[in-house]
C-alpha cells in the first residue's frame, strides 16, 4: 500500500465522519488501491467526441407540476428521528454551519 | 459558496477608491456579490411540500425532504419557469441542457448529507443589470438549488432542527467583481430585488429569509493586481450589507498598511455583527469544505427549448425601469412620482388600472402618492400594502372623476377616501350618505355668504375698494358652514356680486 493510498483514505474517512483504525485504514487502503487502478484504466479511453453521462438511464426532463400535495403528519416525521420534543428534531449542539 | 474566478488583475476605474491618509495610496475595493432569493412556487423544489413562511415546525415535510431511504426527488417546472423569467429579465444566456450536482457536507439541517445544487452545468450564465448610477455589474452565472432546513441554537443545551425549509426552492446568483464601493453593493441589491419582484419570481424579503447575500471584498492598491479576497456572510439588511463593507474595507486597508505581514487579510469567512459592526473569522481557507460535488443520480438532466425561455419572455411584466420612463415620457409625471409609483409592481398595476379607468394620469398619480399611501402607512388604517386595499381600482378612479368633475372638492375628496380605506364602500356611496357632493345651488350658497358677510365691515371695505383678493377671509366660514360642500368659485362669484352691488 502506498502513501498516497492511506492519505485517501484518511481524508475520504474525515469527510464521511468515520474513526478508522490501523487495521482498517491497512485493508480499505489495499481496496481503495485496487479501484482507483481500474479508474486509471478506465481514463485511458479515448471518449472525445461521447457525450458525458450523468445517470444510467436515458430518461430527460422529468418534471412535475407545482401543485401541494399533504405533507407527513408531524408525528410520524419526527419519529423516525433520533430525539424530538414533539415540534422539533433535537440533536446535540452544533454551531457553525454553512451556506 | 463561491464559484467565481477570480482574475489576477483587471482594469484601474479612474479616480475611485479611498485615499490613504497615512500613506496617499489610493485603494480601490474589488467587490462581488452572491445572492440567494426564495422563488415563489407553491411547492418545494424536488417534492410537493407547500412551504408557508410562519408554518409550525416540521409539518411541511415529506419523505423526500426528510431523507427517508428510498424517497426520489422530481424536480418542479414552476421553479425552472421561474428561474428561465429571471434569467431573461438579467439578459443571462439560458443553457440549453443543464443538470444537478450534490454538493456534500454534514450539519444537523441538511438531512441527506448533501445538497443538491448545480455545478459545472448552471442554467444560466452572463446577463447582469445597469444600476441607477449607469454602472454596469456582470453577472457569472445563476443557478437552482435547494435550501437547508433550519437549526435553532439558543434554546438550552441541543440544537433543535426545523426541516420546513429543507427543499425550498432558490436561485444564487453570482456576479462579477465590478463593483468597487458599498453604494455600488447597495444599489446592485436593490435593482435586483425590483426585478424579481416585478418578475414575479421571489418577495425578496430578507426578513422572511427569501433573499440572502454574501458579499466578496478585496482591496488593492491602484493600478496593482487583485489581492487576497474576504467572504462576509450574516448579513440580514441591505443597510447591513453596506456597512459590512465599508467596515471590511478599512479592515483591510489598515492590515495592509501596518506593514505586518503577519495582519495581512487571509481568504476567510467572516461573519458580521451588526451590533457592534465589527467581522469576525468564521473559518479560514484551511478548513474551507471540500464539497466532492458530483452529478446527482436520482434526477435527470433537463433541456430548456428556446421555445420554453421565449414563453418565460411572454410571462414578463414591463419592468420598473420601463414603466418610470414611460410614465414620465406618456404621462408628464416627474421623476420622483414615477419612481415613487413603481416602489412595488403591485403598486404600478394598481395605478395603470386606475388611469385607465380615469383617464387621467396626473389626477390618478396625485391621489395614489398623496392619499392611498398617506393611509396606507397611517398605523390606524388596517390595509398596510395595495394588495390589502379594501376597495378596487375602479372605485379610485370614481374619486377621481368625482373630484375632477368638480362633483366633490378637493378636501371633500380626501375625507371621501379616508372613509373608502375604513369602510371599503365606494366613493359615491359615502359621497351620497354624508351629503358631501359639492352644492352648486345658488339660493343656498347665497344664504350661506349673507352669513358670512356679517360683521365684516372691513373685508368690505376693502372688497369695494378694489382689493377684490380680502374675499379670501370669508371663504373658511361659508365652507366651514357648508361643511366643506359649497362650490368653491361660486362662492367667490356670489360674495363679490353681493359685496360690489348691494353694499
Ligand atoms: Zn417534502
Amino acid at each position: 500500500m502506498t502513501q498516497t493510498e492511506v492519505d485517501i483514505v484518511k481524508k475520504t474517512a474525515t469527510l464521511a465522519r468515520l474513526e478508522l483504525g490501523e487495521a482498517e485504514i491497512a485493508k480499505f487502503g489495499e481496496q481503495f488501491g485496487r479501484i482507483l487502478e481500474a479508474f486509471q484504466k478506465l481514463s485511458k479511453l479515448d471518449v472525445s467526441g461521447v457525450e458525458p453521462m450523468t445517470g444510467a438511464t436515458a430518461l430527460s426532463d422529468v418534471l412535475r407540476d407545482d401543485r401541494a400535495k399533504p405533507s407527513l403528519e408531524r408525528e410520524r416525521a419526527l419519529s423516525n428521528g433520533p430525539k424530538h420534543d414533539g415540534e422539533y428534531f433535537i440533536v446535540p449542539k452544533t454551531i457553525g454551519g454553512d451556506a | 459558496m463561491s464559484q467565481t474566478a477570480i482574475p489576477t488583475s483587471g482594469p484601474t476605474p479612474q479616480g475611485v477608491g479611498v485615499v490613504s491618509k497615512k500613506t496617499g495610496v489610493r485603494w480601490v475595493p474589488v467587490i462581488g456579490l452572491e445572492v440567494h432569493c426564495q422563488l415563489k412556487t407553491e411547492t418545494k423544489l424536488f417534492c410537493s411540500c407547500r412551504y408557508e413562511f410562519g408554518a409550525s415546525p416540521n409539518t411541511r415535510v415529506c419523505p423526500v425532504c426528510t431523507a427517508q431511504p428510498g424517497a426520489l426527488p422530481v424536480l418542479n417546472r414552476e421553479a425552472l419557469a421561474l428561474a428561465v423569467r429571471v434569467a431573461v429579465a438579467l439578459g443571462a444566456n439560458v443553457a440549453p441542457r443543464t443538470k444537478f450536482d450534490r454538493k456534500n457536507y454534514f450539519y444537523c439541517d441538511l438531512p441527506k448529507g448533501y445538497q443538491i445544487s448545480q455545478f459545472d452545468q448552471p442554467f444560466c450564465t452572463g446577463g447582469g443589470l445597469t444600476l441607477p448610477s449607469g454602472k454596469r455589474v456582470r453577472l457569472t452565472r445563476i443557478h437552482l438549488e435547494e435550501d437547508a432546513g433550519k437549526a435553532i441554537h439558543d434554546r438550552g443545551d441541543t440544537t433543535l432542527v426545523d426541516l420546513n425549509r429543507a427543499g425550498v426552492p432558490l436561485i444564487e446568483s453570482v456576479t462579477e467583481a465590478d463593483m468597487q464601493t458599498s453604494d455600488e453593493a447597495y444599489e446592485y441589491l436593490t435593482s435586483l430585488k425590483e426585478i424579481l419582484q416585478y418578475a414575479g419570481a421571489s418577495d425578496c424579503d430578507m426578513e422572511k429569509g427569501s433573499l440572502r447575500c454574501d458579499v466578496n471584498v478585496s482591496v488593492r492598491p491602484e493600478g496593482e493586481p487583485w489581492r487576497t479576497k474576504v467572504e462576509l456572510k450574516n448579513l440580514n439588511s441591505f443597510k447591513n450589507v453596506k456597512d459590512a463593507i465599508e467596515h471590511e474595507i478599512e479592515r483591510q486597508i489598515e492590515a495592509y498598511e501596518s506593514g505586518d505581514k503577519s495582519k495581512f487579510p487571509v481568504q476567510e469567512t467572516r461573519l458580521y455583527d451588526a451590533t457592534t459592526q465589527t467581522t469576525r473569522t468564521m473559518r479560514s481557507k484551511e478548513d474551507a469544505h471540500d464539497y466532492r460535488y458530483f452529478p446527482e443520480p436520482d434526477l435527470v438532466p433537463f433541456h430548456v427549448e428556446p421555445a420554453f425561455v421565449e414563453l418565460q419572455r411572454t410571462m414578463l411584466p414591463e419592468l420598473a425601469d420601463a414603466r418610470r420612463a414611460r410614465y414620465q415620457r406618456d404621462f408628464g409625471l416627474s421623476a420622483y412620482d414615477a419612481g415613487v409609483l413603481t416602489g412595488s409592481r403591485a403598486l404600478a398595476d394598481f395605478f395603470e388600472m386606475v388611469v385607465k379607468l380615469s383617464g387621467n394620469a396626473k389626477e390618478t398619480a396625485n391621489w395614489i402618492t398623496n392619499g392611498v399611501l398617506a393611509n396606507l402607512s397611517d398605523p390606524t388604517i388596517a390595509a398596510k400594502t395595495v394588495d390589502e386595499l379594501p376597495f378596487r381600482p375602479h372605485d379610485l378612479a370614481e374619486l377621481v372623476q368625482l373630484v375632477t368633475d368638480r362633483t366633490i372638492h378637493n378636501n371633500v375628496g380626501r375625507t371621501v377616501l379616508r372613509a373608502m380605506f375604513e369602510t371599503g364602500k365606494s366613493a359615491r356611496q359615502i359621497v351620497k350618505e354624508q351629503g358631501l357632493e359639492q352644492v352648486s345651488d345658488e339660493g343656498q350658497l347665497e344664504k350661506w355668504c349673507r352669513e358670512a358677510l356679517v360683521g365684516k365691515d372691513k373685508v368690505i371695505a376693502d372688497v369695494k375698494a378694489g382689493k377684490t383678493k380680502a374675499v379670501a377671509a370669508l371663504m373658511g366660514p361659508v365652507m366651514k358652514a357648508s361643511k366643506g360642500s359649497a362650490n368653491p368659485q361660486l362662492v367667490q362669484e356670489i360674495l363679490l356680486r353681493i359685496i360690489q352691488t348691494e353694499m
